[in-house]
Formats: C-alpha cells, sequence, structure tokens
C-alpha cells in the first residue's frame, strides 16, 4: 500500500514508529496529485513548499522524541473558501481570483496548533453554490470513480481529492448538504457537525444559519480525529459553542439497543430503486446487530427543499454584498479600456464581471423575497415553515437516538447534466437540507462494498440476492445518518457499525 | 412571469449588472423557481412563530473598545484594495 492510501491513523502510527516520515507522507501525496490531478482538477491551487517545510518541522519533532498529536505532520486539503493566511482563497471565484487572506481561520489556526500539513486549496462550486463543482471559476473537478461524472458539491474537490489518495482527510463547508453530497458521490465520509459546534471565523460567509465546516476522510475513525481538533466555542464567531458530548478517539461500534428512526418521507418517488435496496440492506444488517428500528414520520419533509431555497438565497443576497469591487478582490476600475462613471457603475460592473451564473441568480433570487411586498409570503413564511420542519425533528428525537435516510436520491451524475436547469440541480439536495434548516448533526458514510464472489456469511448472501452490494455500477451509495443536537458521539458510533458490516 | 422591468428593478437593488440576453434568462428561470416556491403557501403557519436561527443564538456583547491591529496586518488589509491613495482606498465619485 502506498502512503498516501492510508487512514490517517494507520499514518500516525507509522510516523511514530518511524517507519516513514512527515516528508515522505507528504511527497507520496504530491506525486499522486501531479501524476491523478490532470484529470481530476480536485485543487485550485498546491502549497507544495509550505507543506514540505511543515512536514520537516514534525519530523524534527519526531527525531527528538517529542510527543505528537494525531493530525501531527498529516497532508490534507483545505476547501478554498477556508481562508489561510497569506495564501490565496478564491472561494472558486473570479472576483477573488487574486485574494491574499491576511489571516488564518480559528479551524486552520486550531489545525496548525497541532502541526498539520496543508497541501493545498480544493476545489468548490463558486462561494460553495452549487451541487456539483462545475459552478468553480476555475473549472469543474471530476469523479475519480468515473471521470464522466461530477464529484458532488459544493465540496467537490475536498471529496474527489479524499477519494483519489491525494491526502488524507479534507476540509468542506456544507450549508444545505456540501459535505454530505460529494462525501456520497465519492465514496469517503463527510460530517456537517452541530450549527455551532465549529467556528466558522474564516469560512466565508454563504448562507450563515446553515453554514458549516466540517471534515471529508477515509474512516470513521478519522473523523472522530478530525473533529475533536477543529471543534471548540471562539470567540470570533459568536453564534458557535462549547460541545456538551466530547468525542473519543476510539469509536465502538456496538449499538446494541440503540434506537435507529426510519423517515418514510425519505422513501418516496424519486429515489432511485438501487439506492434504495442498498440502504434498506445496511438497515437490516443493523437489526441484526441488535439496533432498534423503528418506522417515523417528518411530515413537513416535503416542504424542506423550497423552504431551503427562499432562506439560503436571501441570506446569500445579504453575504455577497461586501463584493463590491472597493476594498479588496476583482474590480472593473482595474481594467483600462472599461469605462466607469460612478461608484454604482463600479459596484455594477465589477459584480456582473467578477461573479458566475449561479451566484448572480441567487442573487437575484434573495433580493427579490427579501424585498417589500414579497418579504412575508417568501421569507417570512420560509422561516415560520424553518420552525415546523425542527419541531418534527424535536420530536422524532424523542422516540429514537439517530435516523437513517440515503443521503442522495442518486448515484454521481454526468457533468453537464443538471446544469442548464437549475430546479432539477437543487433537487439533488432533497434528502440534506433539512438538517441544515434545523441545525442538527448528519454524517454520509457508504455503504460498505462487498465482492459477491466472496460472500461468506449469512448477511452477505442475503444483500446480494437483492443485488445490493454497496455500489452500483462503479458508484458508490452514501448512507445519511442524523443525529440529535451535539449527539456526533451517536452518529459516529453507527456509522462505525455500518463501516464495518 | 416576472417582467423584464422586474427583473431590471431586482438587478438594481442587487447592484447587479446584467446583459440583456441574461435579463431574459432570468426572467425564466426566476419564475420557474418562485413557482416551486409557491408549495409553501399550502402550510398553514398562523400560530407558528418564525425560525431565523437553529440554534436559538442570542446577542453577544463586548465592551465597545478600539483595538490595536498590528502594523503589519494593517499593510496586508489595505493591499488588497484595488485602488488606494496613500493609506485610503480611494472610490469613484458617487453621484
Amino acid at each position: 500500500m502506498d502512503l498516501n492510501e492510508l487512514t490517517i491513523r494507520e499514518a500516525h502510527e507509522g510516523l511514530i514508529k518511524k517507519d516513514f516520515s512527515s516528508e515522505e507522507l507528504v511527497r507520496a501525496c504530491l506525486a499522486q496529485i501531479k501524476d491523478k490531478d490532470r484529470d481530476i482538477h480536485a485543487f485550485i491551487s498546491l502549497m507544495e513548499e509550505s507543506a514540505l517545510e511543515q512536514a520537516r518541522a514534525v519530523d524534527e519533532k519526531i527525531r527528538r522524541g517529542e510527543e505528537i498529536s494525531f493530525l501531527a505532520g498529516i497532508p490534507l486539503a483545505i476547501k478554498d473558501n477556508i481562508v489561510i493566511k497569506d495564501t490565496i482563497s478564491t472561494a472558486g471565484s473570479r472576483i477573488l481570483e487574486n485574494f491574499r487572506s491576511p489571516y488564518d481561520a480559528t479551524v486552520i489556526k486550531k489545525l496548525k496548533e497541532v502541526d498539520a500539513v496543508f497541501l493545498g486549496k480544493a476545489n468548490l462550486d463558486e462561494f460553495a453554490m452549487g451541487s456539483s463543482t462545475e459552478n468553480s471559476y476555475f473549472g469543474p473537478t471530476r469523479n475519480p470513480r468515473d471521470l464522466e461524472r461530477v464529484p458532488g458539491g459544493s465540496s467537490g474537490g475536498s471529496a474527489a481529492a479524499v477519494a483519489a489518495d491525494m491526502c488524507l482527510g479534507a476540509l468542506g463547508s456544507d450549508a444545505g448538504g456540501s459535505i454530505r453530497q460529494p462525501a456520497s458521490f465519492c465514496g469517503v465520509v463527510g460530517l456537517k457537525p452541530t450549527y455551532g459546534r465549529v467556528s466558522r471565523s474564516g469560512l466565508m460567509a454563504m448562507a450563515s444559519s446553515l453554514d458549516q465546516i466540517g471534515p471529508i476522510s477515509r474512516s470513521v475513525e478519522d473523523m472522530a480525529l478530525l473533529l475533536a481538533v477543529i471543534e471548540g466555542k471562539d470567540i470570533l464567531d459568536s453564534t458557535s459553542l462549547e460541545p456538551m458530548f466530547p468525542i473519543e478517539p476510539e469509536i465502538s461500534a456496538n449499538i446494541q439497543n440503540l434506537k435507529i428512526g426510519i423517515a418514510k418521507e425519505y422513501f418516496t418517488k424519486g429515489i432511485d430503486k438501487e439506492v434504495e435496496k442498498n440502504i434498506r440492506n445496511i438497515i437490516k444488517e443493523l437489526a441484526n446487530r441488535g439496533a432498534k428500528i423503528e418506522e417515523v414520520s417528518l411530515p413537513h419533509t416535503k416542504y424542506a427543499l423550497a423552504c431551503y431555497y427562499i432562506i439560503m438565497p436571501a441570506e446569500v443576497s445579504a453575504n455577497l454584498a461586501r463584493y463590491d469591487g472597493i476594498r479588496y478582490g476583482y474590480s472593473v476600475t482595474q481594467n483600462s479600456k472599461l469605462k466607469t462613471q460612478n461608484l454604482f457603475d463600479v459596484y455594477l460592473k465589477s459584480r456582473e464581471r467578477g461573479l458566475g451564473n449561479e451566484v448572480r441568480r441567487r442573487i437575484m433570487l434573495g433580493t427579490y423575497t427579501l424585498s417589500a411586498g414579497y418579504y412575508d409570503a417568501y421569507y417570512l413564511q420560509a422561516q415560520k415553515v424553518r420552525t415546523l420542519i425542527k419541531q418534527d425533528f424535536t420530536k422524532v428525537f424523542k422516540k429514537v437516538d439517530c435516523l437513517i435516510t440515503p443521503t442522495t436520491p442518486t448515484t454521481a451524475f454526468k457533468l453537464g447534466e443538471k446544469i442548464t436547469d437549475p430546479l432539477t440541480m437543487y433537487l439533488s439536495d432533497i434528502y440534506t437540507v433539512s438538517v441544515n434548516l434545523a441545525g442538527l448533526p448528519a454524517i454520509s458514510v457508504p455503504c460498505p462494498v462487498r465482492n459477491p464472489d466472496n460472500s461468506g456469511g449469512r448477511e452477505t448472501k442475503n444483500a446480494i440476492s437483492n443485488g445490493a452490494c454497496g455500489q452500483i455500477g462503479k458508484l458508490p451509495v452514501g448512507l445519511q445518518i442524523i443525529g440529535n443536537y451535539f449527539r456526533e458521539d451517536q452518529i459516529l458510533k453507527l456509522a462505525k457499525a455500518v463501516e464495518s458490516i | 412571469m416576472l417582467s423584464k422591468k422586474e427583473v431590471e428593478h431586482i438587478a438594481k437593488l442587487a447592484r447587479l449588472g446584467l446583459t440583456e440576453e441574461e435579463k431574459k434568462r432570468f426572467q425564466k428561470q426566476l419564475s420557474s423557481i418562485l413557482d416551486y416556491f409557491k408549495e409553501l403557501q399550502k402550510v398553514d403557519t398562523k400560530k407558528v412563530a418564525p425560525t431565523a436561527h437553529a440554534v436559538g443564538a442570542s446577542n453577544v456583547i463586548r465592551e465597545d473598545e478600539a483595538r490595536k491591529t498590528k502594523p503589519e496586518i494593517r499593510q496586508k488589509i489595505l493591499d488588497e484594495a484595488p485602488v488606494k491613495e496613500e493609506d485610503y482606498v480611494k472610490v469613484k465619485r458617487i453621484l
């Protein structure tokens, strides 16, 4: 096995046993990027020199016999809407093509404190707006499993980099599924933490009441190691909170008597039959392992997507007002060929040329629904429906510990398939948006892949008789686990049980 | 369907320049998305309070006092401005 294919846990063991150095680990990842990223395009920019420097510093600590943390010397990819000091952070937008951040995001500060290594900035839909990573100004990312297909989005670069063994873990951000949906499409693990568990300071704001930074990893155990470092209350984000249930580095897969709810609204029309079969098979196996399965109802689920696509653009239209061509970023005034009359003209033309289609569409939508005469009918009504969606979950979590749903209705779709019809694209978020509206934590974990030729056990046979083996063709299927507020510990336990099937 | 005039009005409020072709496209696309939103009108919300924030954060305040920024950070922030004069960000005339 090559070093770049290790889990974080395995790499950490290797580093402390001096089987290899962090520099060798980083070089293995860089070599993989050189080899594969021409086709996949997971990265917008690389930080080769600083990564090697960070790695050597960790190797020095190991040589001196110092104790190192789990993430020390581990190469990570960072979504390009999370700022790193003195590094270009584009958010996938032309308007920030040359923007150099004067400060570190809080999550970056925390990762630096434990000596994690930053390999580069990962591609994304512009300002995290999209479900396919096709909306990046720097060109799309492709799915490592099938280059004809999208990796999902908006954290498509982060998920693809982990899936293609270009890094050992990554950070993404999730306002409506932007971590979980690409994790599902690429066959890796992706967590959207409870709203407030991770500081948003230094994450370029898209929809502030929905946005949350979270990790993408190859294993559930790695997920716990990453979350434990980035979480916590932060003075720079007044909405951040101290986590109530700490994450342990060792996760038990014991789900004896864990109560799992299955919401019937997540298995209605629109779901791919094969996806459904895969999820139902896993549920059966979890029951065999002692979990208690219960059917539950979240009656307002059918309104979640409309609710989300009102609230999110409203927040977008306010948040993106800052990109105006005055204080930083692209400005039309830098182009001497383009004449501008006055300040208003600078705003119009800088934003016309600096911002892409989807971003402009959402700014327009949000401005409309917040404008005089429409506010009550759209925005206020959506906020009220948000209350009902949240109440649905509160009621259900009185009865069960976790919910299991598919992460997405289908596996990864083809490039170009949905890009011309915004509404069809929005529908790929149908199972993920409710969680953000309610502020709950949720993970996407790949259905374990089983080789029909090696079928041994009773459970495996059962799965195969249904034609479901954890992937459809060569495409992975993601299973979503939703937990109660701050119960990432329970989500991870159940995810570990799924992983070990 | 949204009229061209409505699209132009929203774009002006949003400080977004649009091409003629885009105005047409947005008329169609925004209308179909807004149609989809009509679904929400079916929900009875007479007795429901709105949620602005899922976890119910309350206001956080601190003393209103100036904090010094390191000169090199100040310089870095200024360096990002597209047009400057000395230590000022320069803008076009407003009127």
